[in-house]
């Protein structure tokens, strides 16, 4: 097993330099460290000056995605031995501007997750005095899988159509519609159907796959994508059918 | 449900019905006719047989929905190959026109090669 | 972007990346896909050479055997032992994404992605062996 392992980091500072450069730095390699251990030890140690972002370091807050050796990762689950004897790449996510180092602008993909009214839509909101909204263990079951997104947007780096077309909505916006769609208490299908079915929605979409092969919580996005198709492409046919019922 | 851009799933749909039936049909017949008769595995049926097989009204029907739903598979297919293989979704128009156009072509003939059968 | 941009404190230069025009070269996995998407070529050609058959057919015998001898020439050979090696990885690619796409419901119960595309390929060996069946047994 190797002590030390080296981190190639990408660095971006946009005061001095308009290229991504790569700096390297030898770090201990304890079997216990995760990159982002690593990260935080070329800060604390080496380079004060290196930007990234992170919070919970458990999986969850989904702030510490970056691309380890090319691949999308949350680098806080990306153990550095898995990598060993190295070197290990670390760059921003890619898909997106860089603003700093390995700090990326999310702007685009805040707005295009609002877009899809990720909440529950009423019709009519019932009284508080008819008690909760329940939902049986097979409702939960339907769009509980897609609950799990923590929009920690691996799934957009890992997307080659959201790359070439930046208008795309992109696989976490469309499987956290899915997500609504499928809860029995929501009433928002039709409308957000509206928003999905333009062609920057659900048909951008290929089918590359790589959106689910890199989620960290297992949502399957490419997934929930093609579901949505195939359910456009039914009420299509109730519409066509049944043009008044469609109404 | 209103749906804003109809065209979509119409054509996602001819997409995905002609990807089934290309899937189902296609490997074994080419395999037989591109790969087993000219390089002499097996010997090709008889051209009376063959005649028996198109000729049946319902192999007909068949083979008209297997040409057609596989050349809107084609074009749906092949548009977004280049829009994306080749960055190239400002000839979108000519895409369009070249892929779904030569689908609606290929049905045509199809059609009338298929009631030419004696 | 030119070396010499001058940056202003304070005020965000945000770098962007081009996507290459060859990004399906970047990753194994990319490339498949399109190897997977160009299959759309191999199924089209197939129609082609299928309606060629069909033409033949409804010629009389002597253009049907001409069909024959030109599928043993380089070209024809290269084109449909070509396509038949896509129009495999189309068949083997849709059925196993069929489970991603298709949610069937038994009950309440989700029926299993390996169930959706077992029952694909089985219908895959049923259709094929119709083919044969159709093409070569005696009724």
């Amino acid at each position: 097993m190797s002590e030390r392992i080296t981190l190639q980091v990408a660095r971006y500072r946009p005061e001095r330099e308009s290229e991504i450069q790569f700096e390297s730095y030898e770090l201990p390699c304890p079997k216990e460290w995760v990159v982002l251990d690593g990260l935080n030890h070329i800060k604390d140690r080496i380079d004060g000056t290196l930007s990234y972002r992170w919070s919970c370091r458990m999986g969850i807050c989904g702030s510490c995605g970056m691309l380890v050796n090319g691949e999308p990762k949350l680098t806080c689950a990306t153990f550095l031995s898995d990598y060993a004897p190295g070197p290990v790449r670390v760059e921003p996510l890619r898909n997106f501007p860089v603003i700093r180092d390995l700090v990326v602008e999310i702007g685009d993909f805040m707005g295009k997750l609002a877009r899809v009214k990720p909440w529950i839509v009423r019709d009519s909101e019932k009284p508080l005095s008819e008690g909760e909204y329940r939902q049986t263990p097979e409702e939960l079951d339907n769009y509980k899988q897609f609950s799990m997104c923590i929009n920690c947007m691996l799934c957009y780096s890992a997307c080659p159509i959201y790359g070439l077309d930046p208008h795309f909505i992109g696989p976490a916006a469309i499987a956290l519609a899915q997500r609504y769609n499928l809860d029995s208490r929501d009433q928002g299908a039709a409308e957000r159907m509206q928003i999905l079915s333009e062609h920057d929605g659900i048909w951008g979409c290929t089918f590359v796959g790589e959106c689910t092969k890199v989620c960290p919580k297992h949502v399957d996005p490419a997934g929930a994508i093609q579901r949505y198709k195939l359910q456009s492409a039914v009420e299509w046919v109730k519409a066509f059918v049944l043009p008044r019922a469609a109404q | 449900m209103y749906i804003k851009r109809p065209i979509e799933p119409m054509l996602w749909l001819l997409f995905s019905a002609g990807g089934v039936m290309a899937a189902l049909v296609m490997p074994m017949t080419l395999f037989l006719f591109g790969l087993a008769f000219p390089l002499g595995w097996l010997a090709p049926p008889t051209y009376d047989r063959l005649l028996a097989i198109v000729s049946n009204p319902l192999t007909r029907v068949i083979l008209f929905v297997l040409c057609s739903l596989s050349l809107f598979h084609w074009a749906h297919r092949f548009r977004y190959t280049l829009y994306d293989g080749l960055q190239i979704k400002h000839l979108n128009e000519v895409i369009n026109m070249v892929c779904y156009g030569g689908a609606v072509v290929g049905t045509l003939v199809a059609a009338y090669l298929l009631v030419m059968v004696p | 972007m030119t070396q010499n941009t001058i940056y202003t404190p304070y005020h965000p230069r945000w770098h962007r990346t081009r996507v290459s025009t060859y990004w399906w070269l970047a990753r194994g996995s990319y490339f498949l896909f399109i190897l997977r998407e160009l299959s759309s070529l191999a199924v089209a050609w197939f129609v082609v050479y299928l309606l060629m058959l069909i033409s033949a057919v409804s010629k009389g015998n002597d253009a049907y055997q001409q069909l024959l001898h030109w599928s043993g020439t380089p070209f024809a050979l290269f084109m449909n032992i070509g396509s038949f090696v896509f129009v495999v990885l189309h068949a083997v690619t849709w059925f196993n994404l069929a489970p991603q796409a298709m949610v069937v419901k038994v009950g309440s119960r989700r029926v299993p992605g390996f169930l959706i595309a077992g029952s694909n390929y089985a219908g895959w060996v049923v259709v094929s062996i119709a083919i044969v069946a159709l093409l070569f047994i005696q009724w």
